[in-house]
């Protein structure tokens, strides 16, 4: 094919427009958690994959950390192979369901779609989404035939996108597999922290079953560094341990009144809802403050998740409270997008300096000071400047700490030799995510500090090969 | 599943519930905790572990029936389980090297102190125990408590039994009258550890109490826990559950234990305990 030739194909294909994904209305969405995308029927999908032009050198697969076979199941999908089209997702990524809706596909394999040079690029994450459902809906789900047991037992500790990745291809070459996971339900941050209207945890659900018909073993309830140590686990006879333990422990900004009630970090209020589902108290048993002015400080995703949660709660003005402006937000366009539909109120160089309460102790107003953006910092962003003099207050009932999170030290506290950094994060030698602790891997935001689900299952990939490769020499 | 071996009503309003747990209970030591949820659609709580048998693999709890969940946990009787226990969290209590101890106790709190009474008594230290209820129908724990003790004190409020009074007074004798004491654990309703650690502090005597603010996770996720000591935001769930009581915030404690007082209360109300006396 020349060059002429592949610009005309492009040129045809183009005439096929991205095709939209249809959605709920923003206004009867904030009255309920379902999810807000409602998917491709398979008429579009089939024609949203025929627009890909199948590159033979895709760059998409490039940018995907997990290297799925992109224009592969995209071309399946096209002839309306929706099985088939499954069965080369889970070649590579064991999560297509979570994947096509929480990857920041623009960052990646969209961003590297020849098409979006002059269009828009192939909605490669819709249709990987798309494909999963299908599967999963269709209630056809197979399990690979998988190879004799090579007789190694490995321990992965939390049961998050890290672990699930790992556990799933450790398990697909023949290894024991048992995941050990604190909480009472698998699934890290996509059961406790990403919400329902965005993730639905039936699919977690499903995932992680999938997992477990492979023949994974999940053990809930238990706290290791506490309950065992890795030292433990060892003398149990695991012959390697996998840490995808994440960057748990949430961030405060240590200002003055904010341990008065109604203040949450990001990651109790969305624990409590998504976990422990409080939005649907009393027929579950956790409580959740029912704000009216709900403030959330921060403008990542998970800052656009507390607040459209605390919208869906019923809060007459949700504001999120950010440092720097609109274009600074590590928020994914689409949530932030999807945030504005539902009548989020952004309120951009803006800082909170303290809380004031009521004489019950709970959080009625907050100070915050107005900002400017002066020289760029280590990030690139343009630092955030305090104007002097401007401070003013919001009142608010209810408030949603989002600033980040940071590693919970329970771990490399009970486990001798092994080494974390200045941040508490566990330091590994090489991209496999090998640590300085003898057949101890780890990967995720355990490592890198808060990142993406995908990355996650990335680091969760090349570790599994590089254990495979260990186990297999022992 | 963690089936109920045996459940006992110490007083009105106190129940004593045993279950199995065997790793947690080879594990555990005293001042530890776990979390615990009835069912999936229920609570996640911590309770203090009083005592742990790792040869029958069980643990047991003591705890005051308050609300919907300690109302449900109160219902499950022998061969019942408790779907969900995570544990043994928080950090052990520092037992070493303690020449002379008070451990004074209030009300449920009696469930709490004990374990340390007992483990500082297998350390060689000398142990008084202070215990005090309301009125005498609502003590619990006398004669285990006056087996892990040089001494005991019984106080009741109303003066029904022992010496009519407040632990906080017996204390206050005690050091009155010249008792060396190394140590306090104080462990009971907040006002009660307020005011022991009051009566201390002016002699300079370390007291450390264990609280018990409201939790999810338990594991250090998400700070619901978070308490003020020394001017400084501690997690009580990783960081405690024991704190100087001279150093803790015991004000802004008590406000966040009242944060979901009004949920809690339709929780009770829609509950089947109905008809329960509280």
């Amino acid at each position: 094919m020349t060059d002429k030739d592949r610009t005309d194909k492009k040129e045809k294909k183009e005439r096929i427009p991205r095709q939209a994904m249809p959605e709920q209305d923003p206004k009867v969405r904030v009255t309920n958690f379902d999810e807000v995308p409602l998917g491709y029927s398979p008429e579009t999908a089939m024609q949203e994959a025929r627009r890909c032009i199948q590159c033979k050198k895709p760059g998409c697969v490039t940018g995907c950390p997990v290297d799925i076979d992109i224009p592969g199941f995209v071309k399946l999908v096209a002839d309306g192979d929706f099985l088939g089209a499954a069965r080369k997702i889970k070649e590579t990524n064991c999560l297509p369901a979570v994947c096509g809706r929480v990857c920041p596909q623009e960052d990646q394999c969209e961003k590297l779609c020849i098409l979006g040079k002059k269009w828009d690029p192939v909605a490669i994450g819709r249709l990987e989404r798309f494909v999963a459902d299908y599967e999963r809906s269709a209630g056809s789900v197979e399990v690979p035939a998988l190879p004799a047991p090579t007789g190694r037992r490995i321990a992965v500790v939390g049961a998050g996108p890290a672990g699930l990745t790992i556990a799933g291809d450790l398990v697909k070459m023949g290894h024991a597999v048992t995941i050990f996971e604190a909480l009472h339900k698998a699934g890290g941050v996509l059961i406790y922290g990403i919400p329902e209207f965005r993730l639905p945890k039936s699919i977690v659900d499903a995932e992680v079953d999938y997992l477990q018909k492979l023949g994974v073993r999940i053990v809930t309830d238990a706290a290791v560094g506490r309950l065992k140590t890795i030292d433990d686990l060892f003398a149990e006879g695991f012959h390697a341990v996998f840490l995808g333990v994440g960057a748990g422990a949430p961030v405060f900004m240590n200002i003055p009144g904010e341990n008065f009630s109604g203040i949450y970090s990001a990651n109790e209020y969305l624990t409590r809802s998504n976990l422990m589902k409080a939005y649907r108290f009393p027929e579950y048993d956790t409580p959740i403050a029912r704000g009216r002015n709900v403030a959330v400080i921060g403008g990542g995703n998970v800052a656009m998740d507390s607040v459209r949660t605390a919208l869906r709660l019923g809060a007459q003005n949700a504001y999120i409270i950010y440092r720097r402006t609109k274009t600074e937000m590590p928020a994914r366009a689409e949530e932030v997008h999807h945030a504005e539909e539902e009548g989020v109120q952004f309120r951009f160089l803006t800082n909170p300096i303290e809380y004031i309460g009521d004489e019950k102790g709970w959080v009625r107003q907050m100070v915050c000071q107005r900002m400017e953006l002066g020289e760029p910092d280590e990030s690139g962003r343009r630092r955030p400047v305090v104007i002097k003099g401007s401070e003013f207050t919001i009142d608010v009932d209810t408030v949603v700490v989002s600033v980040g999170t940071m590693a919970n030290p329970v771990i490399p506290m009970t486990t001798p030799g092994l080494e974390t950094n200045r941040w508490g994060y566990i330091v590994t030698k090489d991209e496999t995510g090998e640590t300085t602790r003898k057949g101890v891997w780890a990967g995720g935001d355990i490592v890198t500090g808060s990142a993406t689900v995908i990355l996650a299952m990335g680091a969760g990939r090349k570790a599994a090969r590089a254990i495979h490769d260990y186990v297999m020499s022992l | 599943m963690h089936r109920i071996t045996e459940k006992v009503v110490l007083s009105e309003n106190i129940v004593k519930t045993v279950f199995e747990a065997p790793e947690i209970a080879r594990k555990r030591r005293a001042g530890q905790f776990v979390i615990l949820m009835i069912d999936d659609r229920g609570e996640r709580i911590p309770l203090t572990i009083v005592d742990s048998d790792p040869v029958q693999g069980t643990l047991t709890i003591i705890y005051q029936v308050v609300g919907k969940t300690t109302y449900e946990l109160s219902q499950l009787e022998p061969g019942d389980a408790i779907r969900h226990v995570l544990g043994p969290l928080g950090h052990p209590t520092e037992i070493e090297g303690i020449g002379t101890a008070v451990c004074v106790g209030g009300g449920v709190g009696i469930g709490v102190v004990y374990p340390i009474a007992k483990a500082l008594k297998e350390k060689g230290t000398r142990v008084i125990s202070i215990i005090g209820a309301r009125t005498k129908k609502m003590l619990i724990l006398e004669e285990e408590s006056r087996s892990v003790s040089d001494e005991l004190h019984v106080t009741t409020d109303d003066g029904s039994y022992g010496y009519h009074g407040f632990v906080s007074d017996v204390l206050r004798d005690l050091i009155a009258t010249g008792t060396k004491i190394d140590r306090v654990f104080a462990i009971g309703p907040v006002p009660m550890m307020r005011v022991v650690a009051n009566v201390t502090r002016p002699h300079g005597i370390k007291t450390i109490v264990s609280l018990n603010p409201i939790m999810v996770d338990g594991t250090g996720m998400c700070g619901a826990c978070r308490v003020n000591v020394g001017g400084r935001t501690k997690f009580t769930c990783v960081d405690g559950p024991e704190f100087d009581g001279h150093e803790v915030d015991f004000g802004l404690l008590t406000s966040r234990l009242q944060m979901y007082a009004e949920q809690e209360q339709k929780a009770r109300e829609l509950c089947r305990c109905g008809n329960h006396d509280r």
